[in-house]
């Protein structure tokens, strides 16, 4: 078969297939297991306020910043006790989804 | 004063409200490349055989300076006619007219030749170029989405119900073709979505093209909300009458059986499928290679590849096929092709068309993406039609059909009617390589070369599981054939299935997992 080159590799139950993939194949999104440290944007938006700095140490539940999408203000709050490592972001950015905001780590 | 000029003063009345929304609008949609709502459903129809009904209806809106305001035909066009001297009721929204947005008097047109579709018992087609809901009219163009919608699902399973999309369909328009049977696309012309771009834009700030976000391609290939796909409209009207001829007027007939053919000579079978499980080919050659006159209607080409549904003819009457493709993912099934081959399914049973499914699959889909978006739900809906299927139902196992996948594809413990297997079948719980890495774990793990002993029970596996035999023991396929035989087999099935008498336990409706 002159096409024979085209073909890939699909592995199920440890027998490898030649077959084709599928633009939505090739194109989905590999998973990554969240990072506990990292605070992602889960929707895309203007950051309209941020009430943290580099080095501040934040308790659970407080307000980190404030990101408008939808015509909502959305409120990011710490997830545990912690202390902010690295801001990526700063007041007015417009950032997507899942866009690197900050960086923290418990204490 | 004399009949004829009466006569003269109707066609004078007829011709001015025949043009639609005038010449320059006329101008503005033949540069846009499309045919306008007269000349489409002229081109689709058989010569001479449209009748229009509702010619003189005219909108009663008052506000927003809409009073005074002519709209000829309310901005859409509804009649019978044929189709292969067959009748049709059909509808065409006329986009040069207030843009075909819909309005209540426009809403009732529709629904006035719908209502007519189901009680006449046949097909519906609809053609949709429209700017969306006349805001001008407000709650009462939403109030007539509703009641097209409702008819829409009225008359699922009664009458076939064919959309074109041949312009805009956006906003909550999109849901009555989402309802119906079959949805054709043509390329540069249909756009579908429910938010268009600006809206997209300004709230999510992404930044896409109307092509790009749901052109004609994008249904085709990515979304799965159309079934047929064109270059252009006349070639999307072929399209359509190709499929009128498959199908049944409604669902108390069989579709019209045509002249038996052979299918062509020259590709056997046998020369098609290579016997080592794991290399590909074209399932569609197999299918050729069996229907009347080699010929195959696929539907939904590209959306999916990984499993095929579409029409052929046995003997002339019409068969569904539903075949995994081992030439696109190794032919497993996932999300999508569950979701394309189930409603497929589901529409052969309401339309008394027998179903020849053709396997080849090592199982599902594995990934962490499948899994989160709910393959289990989605995948459980082709077990649910094959189940649910009380028509003719024939199998025939080409090579792999290994766990789930074997039990998804219409197996006999679905109820299928006749399974046949060509000798190059396996059956069994998964392929000889994972199973081998399972059952004979603690042995390969101890031998002194534990690669050499892995290869040995994967032989010997094969050796004993990888055959259509052990399930041939058990009764669970009817009879191992020659893959030469095929046509053959199948032909004589669908003899035997011709008053095939099944049915469901009485109820409402099942719970499909959708």
């Amino acid at each position: 078969m002159a096409e024979e080159k085209e073909f890939k590799n699909l592995v199920v139950q440890g027998a490898v297939y030649k077959t084709t993939f599928t633009k939505k194949f090739e194109n989905r999104v590999n998973y990554v297991s969240p990072n506990p440290n990292e605070i992602y944007s889960f929707i895309p938006g203007t950051i309209i306020d941020l009430f943290v700095k580099t080095k501040q140490k934040v308790k659970e539940g407080e307000t980190l910043l404030l990101l408008e999408a939808m015509k909502m203000e959305n409120q990011v709050r710490m997830p545990f006790n912690g202390e902010i490592v690295k801001i990526h972001i700063k007041k007015g950015d417009v950032i997507p989804k899942r866009h690197l905001m900050l960086e923290i780590r418990p204490i | 004063m004399s009949l004829r000029s009466n006569v003269l003063d109707l066609r004078k009345r007829k011709k001015e409200v025949q043009k639609g929304g005038g010449d320059k609008a006329i101008e503005k949609q033949v540069k846009m490349g499309k045919l306008t709502a007269r000349e489409r459903i002229l081109a689709l129809l058989d010569k001479n055989s449209f009748h229009e009904y509702d010619l003189f209806v005219e909108h009663a809106a008052k506000d927003f300076g809409m009073e005074g305001k002519t709209l000829h035909g309310d901005g859409v066009i509804i009649g019978t006619g044929t189709i292969y001297n067959k009748p049709v009721c059909i509808f065409a929204q006329d986009f040069t007219v207030a843009g075909g947005s819909l309005g209540l008097m426009h809403a009732r047109k529709i629904t006035k030749i719908m209502d007519h579709a189901l009680k006449m018992r046949v097909p519906l087609i609809g053609i949709n170029d429209s700017g969306g809901a006349r805001i001008q009219e407000g709650v009462n163009s939403l109030a007539g989405y509703g009641e097209i919608f409702f008819r829409n699902t009225l008359a699922s399973g009664v009458i076939p119900q064919i959309s074109v999309i041949l312009g805009p369909c956006a906003g909550g328009a999109v849901y009555s073709p989402a309802l119906t049977d079959f949805v054709f696309v043509v390329e540069n012309i249909s756009k579908m979505f429910i938010t268009g771009p600006s809206v997209v834009k300004s709230v999510l700030g992404e930044e896409v093209s109307m092509e790009e976000l749901g052109g004609a391609r994008v249904h085709a290939e990515i979304t799965g909300n159309a079934h047929f796909y064109a270059q252009t409209e006349l070639d999307c009207f072929e399209q359509i009458k190709t499929l009128i001829s498959y199908i049944p007027r409604n669902n108390s007939r069989k579709a019209l059986a045509h002249k038996p053919k052979a299918p062509l000579k020259g590709t056997k079978v046998e020369d098609i499928v290579p016997a080592d499980p794991r290399i590909p080919y074209d399932m569609r050659e197999v299918i050729k290679s069996i229907t009347d006159g080699s010929e195959f209607l696929e539907v939904m080409e590209d959306f999916a590849p990984n499993i095929i549904i579409g029409f052929g003819r046995m003997n002339g009457e019409t068969v569904g096929f539903v075949a995994n493709q081992p030439m696109v993912l190794a032919g497993v099934l996932d999300i999508d092709s569950s979701d394309k081959a189930a409603r497929f399914i589901r529409y052969c049973d309401s339309f008394n068309i027998p179903i020849v499914t053709m396997e080849d699959l090592p199982g599902y889909l594995p990934g962490v993406d499948q899994e989160h978006a709910g393959v289990i739900r989605h995948g459980a809906k082709i077990l649910y039609a094959y189940s649910e299927a009380t028509v003719p139902k024939i199998t025939v196992i080409v090579r792999k059909a290994y766990g789930g996948g074997y039990i998804a594809m219409n197996s006999r413990h679905l109820r299928a009617d006749f399974v046949f297997a060509w000798p190059t079948a396996e059956i069994a719980v998964m392929g000889p390589e994972g199973a081998a890495n399972i059952v004979f774990r603690k042995e390969i793990a101890e031998a002194e070369n534990p690669e050499e002993m892995r290869q040995q029970k994967i032989e010997e596996y094969k050796q004993k599981f990888a055959n259509p035999y052990v399930a041939a023991a058990q009764g669970y396929i009817d009879e191992v054939i020659e893959p030469s035989e095929t046509r053959a087999r199948i032909l004589h099935a669908l003899q035997v299935s011709e008053n095939k008498s099944a049915s469901m336990p009485a109820k409402k409706h099942g719970i499909p997992p959708f």
